[in-house]
């Protein structure tokens, strides 16, 4: 999968009552390998769930090239669409429908049938630890962290070669959390599955991704492995983190900013 | 082949998927019924009203019920299709989930298929159960009357008022916020245009020359032949034709117009905003 670039996504604003244009991915270009976890790191407002939209098809780049497989998202949409499946921060469902209503509502897009979707739906949500009860509550019933793991097995039913996780463990407890990182390994190490990762949650990041994008006002900062991104900071002798690098490559332009104002 | 199966799958997801909503926001469908029911009912008394205003020389009070009950439940039935056609984007809006179905792979025409048919069939259950209790209230004597060409006319208008319906549902997908409550300009100008509850002579000229371009003026009046004189099907093709070239019209052109509102929509970042 590879995505280049320029003045990716406009985005009109109104900001004092003034339209102002935005560039909410600027430039940015990057290859992620075929049964790789790439994550992308980046602020809030840094371009991350754009970047993320535009590969799910969901915005079209007034400029650059964007390839899925090979397939172009602009011009190949629904090839790529076969291909992909996303998880969002906010897990978006039909409310008063119960999971299994909303999962088989989901599937059945992908072109699965019935009985199928029905049993691998059980089998996921409950290796994701929900109790088999409530499957068939609800969705406005369960916590946020449950929701979030529904909508985690959403994305795994259509078996996607390309994952698009947009936060996708924001909200849920450490034991959740920990749940849906062993499920991300297991779908990169038993399937295959590309997976592209969204997060704020730098100890994930290092743990679960090969390499990392870290991504600041639209444009890309660095990209590299977790070990070589701490490896190129000097430390000056203490440990460095991921998060360090983290605040020094997107830190300075918050503290320029909060001073511009 | 194997696309047409995906595409079947997912036509029925959409109206599995509704018919669920309906069950599960069954107490909103029943408030829905005893609502559409009274409202059926206050504009039918009109008809025994206008006796008493008018004197029982002037009207006559059966007849004028059973054209104010063609007129409400014809206009039930169009507008109930109306409502779940250009909610296909608000309903999604309103839950979140409107990019999930948006980036699933599946042609357009197959999601508009799907939201169509579950909209006709939940229609014409919802006018049927109107039907019988106006019937049974009303003691409506339906026995010389030609009920399946009245049928055959309701179906045959359906197409036209899809394509206008999918026309209707972009505006949830360009203007988020107030998208859906737009819709309601088109069903009253329709309303207005009609002749639901008058004949169109009525009107001054130009809307008079507006009415020939709403399907439903043809619909009811197609209907309403149908059940109070009782004529033959073949009597009703002159308003059958018209309402068959309109959706001609109006389903392609409709399906045109959404596809390039997604595009717009997908260009300026207007999908993941919920109104």
């Amino acid at each position: 999968m590879n995505g280049k670039s320029k003045k990716a996504v406009l985005r009109k604003t109104n900001i004092n009552g003034k339209n102002r244009v935005v560039v909410a991915v600027d430039h940015v270009s990057f290859t992620v390998m075929q049964g790789e976890i790439f994550g992308v790191l980046g602020p809030n407002g840094s371009g991350k769930s754009t970047l993320i939209r535009l590969l799910a098809t969901l915005l079209l780049p007034d400029d650059g090239d964007i390839r899925v497989f090979g397939y172009d998202v602009v011009r190949q949409p629904m090839l790529v669409q076969r291909l992909i499946n996303r998880v969002s921060v906010e897990a978006s469902f039909f409310k008063k429908l119960s999971p299994m209503e909303n999962l088989v509502y989901g599937a059945r897009l992908y072109g699965m049938s019935g009985a199928e979707i029905r049993r691998q739906v059980v089998e996921i949500l409950t290796r994701l630890g929900l109790e088999e009860r409530s499957i068939y509550k609800p969705m406005e019933e369960m916590s946020r962290g449950m929701q979030q793991k529904v909508a985690i097995a959403r994305a795994l039913l259509s078996s996607p070669r390309l994952l698009l996780l947009d936060e996708p463990t924001t909200g849920l407890d450490p034991r959740s959390k920990l749940e849906v990182q062993d499920v991300i390994r297991e779908l990169r190490d038993d399937h295959g599955t590309t997976i592209l990762l969204t997060t704020h949650d730098m100890v994930e990041a290092e743990n679960l991704c090969d390499r990392v994008a870290i991504i600041d006002s639209g444009k890309i900062v660095a990209l590299d492995t977790p070990h070589a991104l701490k490896n190129n900071l000097n430390g000056g002798g203490s440990e460095i983190t991921l998060e360090d690098v983290f605040l020094e490559l997107t830190g300075k332009n918050l503290v320029a900013e909060s001073h511009g104002k | 082949m194997a696309t047409l199966t995906h595409e079947l799958k997912a036509t029925y997801a959409f109206m599995e998927r509704n018919a669920n909503l309906v069950k599960r926001y069954w107490s909103w469908e029943l408030v829905w019924l005893v609502y559409s029911i009274a409202n059926s009912l206050s504009v039918s008394y009109i008809g025994l009203g206008m006796v008493m205003i008018a004197g029982a020389q002037k009207a006559d009070g059966q007849y004028l019920v059973l054209y104010l009950v063609v007129g409400t439940l014809v206009w039930r039935y169009l507008s109930i299709i109306f409502y779940w056609i250009t909610d296909v984007i608000g309903m999604e809006r309103w839950e979140g989930t409107i990019e999930y179905t948006l980036m699933a792979p599946i042609w357009r025409v197959t999601h508009m298929a799907g939201q169509t048919i579950f909209a006709v069939l939940y229609s014409l259950v919802f006018t049927g159960i109107i039907l019988a209790v106006t019937v049974f209230l009303f003691k409506i004597d339906l026995s010389s009357a030609n009920m399946w060409g009245a049928l055959l006319m309701l179906l045959a208008g359906s197409f036209s008022f899809i394509g206008f319906s999918i026309m209707g549902s972009i505006l949830p997908l360009l203007f988020p916020e107030r998208g859906s409550q737009m819709t309601h300009v088109i069903i009253a100008l329709l309303l207005l245009v009609s002749g639901v509850y008058y004949p169109v002579e009525v009107l001054p000229a130009l809307l008079q020359t507006l009415s020939k371009f709403s399907p439903a003026t043809y619909v009811l009046d197609g209907t309403r032949l149908a059940l109070l004189k009782g004529s033959a099907t073949r009597e009703l093709w002159p308003f059958i034709w018209p309402t068959l070239i309109m959706g001609l019209i109006a389903i392609p052109a409709g399906l045109w117009i959404f596809n390039q509102a997604e595009r717009y929509a997908k260009r300026t970042g207007k999908l993941h905003r919920n109104g």
